[in-house]
């Protein structure tokens, strides 16, 4: 199905069809001639790019607002004893700083970046429902707006954690978290609007010629994790519903003095939670599997296996969710199956791994900034896949379950891992949208300060979860208190680091190198057929997708 | 805090004897056969990944290193190859196999609490621990001992700090010790690293877990479940004794109790009530209502000053009897015993300027109790 485009549109441009798709007169001809300026541009925008800039912006705002709850808890855990903040102002500062990082930092990241990018990349004029699209980035601001202020009400904001668990986040819970229901529920709205988004301008929007299996990967796993949001959102609604309900309406759900069940409350939440986890990598793998083979100047090895690993782990991650459950007594068969189920995820996982290695084996590989975040995403994400792997064994799991082990593990996935990957693919496509390259130097040295960082970060909280430290405590016992000590030093560096990454994408911005529009020279994709920087508007006519283009 | 060199330090001595040091960077053998076996267990998949890890990485710092774009390298144009690909989707199947038979059998032997020789009922309370020999008659909570000003470093930190109670949980060695395990309010979940029992309590259900200690000693563990504000500060101390020793002690317990069940007969002194009240209200009332009856509104009301409290007796004995439903305060009618209940009463109602001159007497309570 073709886009309604305006009609002086395609009759002017209908003979102009060039492989690149983009109208040689710009933007200056289109008909929105009135076009609203300043505050009111950005709150009115329907454009792809323009949104995406927008969920981009509002996703490193809210990285760094997370990273400073971060630093909250490890400037408390620098040392044994209470100095800095209470513990009720701690597990407030756990909890935001999970929920933010989840929902308001790498979420919003990965469909900002769709919205730029998978138009371009399929060759569509814009996302196939360009309202809908305004309405799911604003809800975000409102959302979050209202989920921080909770900090300021009496009693103070959640504090039971990312996971809230019931009865802690019913009965127990400060008198904010109908308002944190209300912003968790207005997030979700957002994530499964922009999913619905997603499918509909993958299914329906790509150039002719165009088949499933041509899409770059990033488009293949943003299509399949788009569905799991569709799958699981509404799993979190319900699941916050019973708590709304419990809270202010007298049932019971999860209070077994009411002959509810607050296991109940862990298996709706890991059922949306373990999905979750998957839409937080998914995205990244794809990003990761274009930019390896640009700077390896190779294809990709395996693409059909690579989407097919895709659809895999997003099917095993239904059937996976209990093994965040292992200690809350559940049967033997319950257990040997949650098992069995996790341990089978690390082969499709597996097979990816060894297909990015294998895409660099005989490569003729450079070390562009993207390619060095890429690079490292493989090492550092294997190393979260192997801690993984181990807390998929059951009875282990019952040392590591809830201590630092398991916090290192979700660590090395989520930074290393799927922020590395926001951070490769930021690199990667800067050239596009600004039409400069970002300072090479500067980049290089964000880089090399967010490895030590994030590795002196995290790697001694492996040792801490071993030697016994639980996760979510203000103050711990002296034998772990030189973890803590490299943990809270490296936390701060990699914090500081960041700031580089805030200073290259300002500079690039400015100006700096001008880029082509193939800015890498192993680039193959869609995006890289239209000018850099990308003008506002860019397949009104839909190109012609070569073959020679293709994966396979 | 330590200085760099001593770091350093610790570093190349923990390098140089990393053997004597394995249980702090590492999870700890423990004194049971489970844990033995998760410890094997847990070695044996490290080792796994460390040789995949080290083959994995060793082919891509090669490729890295060998066909670099700055050196001429030519890309190669292959991109599939279907037998290698079934390989390494084969390979690790295999691999997850071999390392599920062992977890399974471990599992299966973790999963069974039959035929103990002692129950010992665990609840989980905000903050605190319970423990219930069943069938002996012998009940006590246990509570953190580390106190206030080494948190707030105005004095040394003891060697156990934080992982230190009042009253351990005292097991007999080789003997197996089934576990029944609940809580009265939120979430905690009991863990003791070196026996490897780690088992949620959840508020309404029991659990089931069992221990069989191999060796005498002390094994110190924490809440490892997000229960609220003074989560950090709920350890769990088990001291483990030989089988005579624990007899011996079971019978002490026993008799002590007895005395105490006597005492709710008699008629309690003020100055009784309040000495054993301080004790009660120090180990348990003043994690949420503080030291000095000031509480932490909202969540937490003061007792200091408490109109209310004070002028109604009838009122402030129901809350501590009966709990609060909804709320944090938890029913005390089970966890204490009336001297208990009467003692920290008696103690609220006349400490920190509460001058009502009021005594509550054991019996009263015990009659309260039993309506």
């Amino acid at each position: 199905m073709a886009p309604k485009l305006p009609p002086q549109h395609s009759l002017q441009h209908s003979s102009s069809a060039v492989a690149g798709g983009q109208s040689q007169e710009g933007q200056s001809h289109y008909p929105h001639a009135a076009q609203p300026k300043g505050l009111m541009r950005w709150l009115l925008t329907t454009n792809h790019k323009e949104i995406g800039s927008l969920y981009l912006i509002f996703s490193l705002t809210m990285f760094f607002v997370g990273g400073i709850f971060a630093l909250v808890v490890r400037a408390e855990l620098f040392q044994p004893g209470l100095q800095l903040v209470e513990p009720e102002f701690f597990n407030q500062m756990t909890t935001m700083h999970g929920l933010i990082m989840v929902f308001a930092a790498v979420m919003p990241a990965f469909t900002g970046l769709a919205n730029w990018m998978i138009p371009l990349q399929i060759g569509a004029p814009d996302m196939a429902l360009p309202r809908l699209n305004n309405f799911s980035f604003w809800l975000l601001p409102v959302a979050f707006t209202l989920l921080l202020s909770t900090l300021f009400m009496p009693g103070g904001g959640p504090n039971f954690g990312w996971t809230f668990y019931a009865p802690l986040s019913t009965t127990y819970a400060p008198a904010s978290t109908t308002f944190f229901i209300l912003a968790l529920h207005m997030a979700g709205i957002s994530s499964i609007l922009g999913a619905i988004n997603i499918i509909a301008t993958i299914l329906n929007m790509r150039a002719p010629g165009m088949r499933m299996m041509d899409m770059p990967l990033f488009v293949w796993t943003w299509l399949i994790t788009a569905f799991l949001l569709i799958a699981v959102m509404p799993v979190l609604a319900g699941v916050i519903t019973m708590m709304l309900m419990d809270i202010n309406f007298g049932t019971s759900f999860f209070d077994a003095a009411g002959g509810g069940d607050p296991v109940l409350f862990q298996h709706l939440f890991w059922f949306f939670g373990h999905p979750e986890v998957y839409i937080m990598i998914l995205p990244a793998f794809g990003i990761v599997s274009a930019i390896i083979p640009t700077f390896a100047r190779k294809p990709l090895f395996g693409y059909a296996s690579m989407v097919y690993a895709t659809g895999a782990i997003a099917l095993l991650s239904f059937l996976v969710w209990a093994h965040h459950m292992f200690i809350v007594g559940l049967p033997l068969t319950a257990e040997l199956f949650f098992m069995y189920s996790t341990m089978l995820i690390a082969v499709p996982t597996g097979v990816k791994v060894f297909n990015w290695v294998t895409t660099l084996f005989r490569g003729s590989i450079s070390f562009e900034p993207p390619m060095l975040f890429a690079l490292a995403f493989v090492v550092l994400f294997t190393i979260g896949g192997f801690s993984g792997l181990m807390l998929a064994i059951a009875p282990a799991d019952f040392q590591y379950h809830d201590t630092y082990f398991v916090v290192a593990h979700f660590h090395y996935v989520l930074v290393p891992g799927a922020i590395f990957a926001i951070m490769a693919g930021v690199y990667y496509w800067l050239p596009k949208w600004t039409g400069h390259y970002p300072n090479e130097r500067l980049a290089q040295c964000h880089f090399w300060c967010s490895i030590i960082g994030v590795n002196l970060t995290f790697f001694p909280m492996h040792f801490a979860g071993l030697a016994g430290m639980p996760r979510r405590i203000p103050d711990y016992a002296l034998q772990f208190a030189d973890f803590n000590l490299l943990s809270s030093i490296g936390a701060f560096f990699f914090g500081a680091s960041q700031l580089l990454f805030v200073l290259v994408v300002v500079l690039c911005v400015r100006g700096g190198q001008k880029a082509p529009a193939k800015a890498w020279e192993g680039a193959v994709d869609l995006e890289w057929s239209v000018p850099s920087p990308a003008p506002l508007h860019t397949f009104e006519t839909p190109p012609v997708f070569h073959r020679a283009q293709s994966h396979d | 805090m330590r200085l760099p060199w001593q770091w350093l330090l610790t570093i190349t001595s923990v390098a140089s004897l990393s053997q004597a040091h394995a249980s702090s960077w590492n999870m700890p053998v423990g004194v049971t056969d489970t844990s033995r076996n998760i410890f094997g267990l847990h070695m044996t998949i490290f080792w796994v990944c460390v040789v995949i890890g080290v083959i994995v990485f060793g082919v891509m710092f090669y490729s890295l290193f060998r066909y670099r774009h700055s050196k001429g390298a030519k890309a190669a144009r292959f991109h599939e190859h279907t037998s290698v690909e079934v390989l390494w989707t084969a390979i690790p199947i295999l691999i997850l196999v071999g390392m599920a038979v062992p977890a399974t059998a471990t599992l299966k032997n973790m999963y069974d609490a039959s035929e103990a020789d002692l129950d010992i009922m665990i609840t989980g309370q905000q903050w605190r621990w319970r423990y219930e020999y069943l069938g002996e008659d012998i009940a006590y909570t246990s509570n953190l001992s580390t106190t206030r000003e080494q948190i707030r470093g105005e004095s040394e930190r003891d060697e156990h700090y934080l992982l230190d109670v009042d009253e351990p949980l005292v097991l007999p060695i080789n003997r197996k010790v089934r576990f029944l395990m609940t809580s009265d309010d939120v979430i905690h979940s009991w863990w003791v690293p070196e026996l490897a029992v780690k088992q949620d309590t959840i508020p309404g259900f029991i659990n089931e877990n069992w221990v069989q200690i191999n060796e005498p000693g002390i094994y110190r563990g924490q809440c490892a479940e997000l229960c609220g504000v003074n989560h950090g500060f709920m350890p769990i101390v088990v001291h483990a004794m030989e089988e005579a020793e624990f007899e011996t002690w079971l019978e002490e317990r026993k008799e002590a109790a007895e005395q105490e069940a006597m005492g709710v007969d008699r008629e309690w002194a003020i100055e009784e009530l309040m000495a054993r009240g301080e004790e009660v209200y120090q180990s348990i009332c003043s994690s949420c209502h503080q030291g000095e009856g000031q509480g932490a509104p909202p969540a937490f009301p003061a007792l200091a000053g408490n109109e209310q409290l004070i002028n109604e007796l009838d009122w402030h004995l129901d809350r501590v009897i009966n709990g609060v439903s909804g709320a944090a305060m938890p029913a005390f009618r089970n966890t204490l015993n009336p001297v208990e209940i009467a003692a920290v009463v008696t103690y609220t109602r006349n400490a920190w300027g509460n001058e009502t001159g009021d005594t509550v007497q054991p019996a009263t309570v015990a009659e309260r109790i039993a309506q």
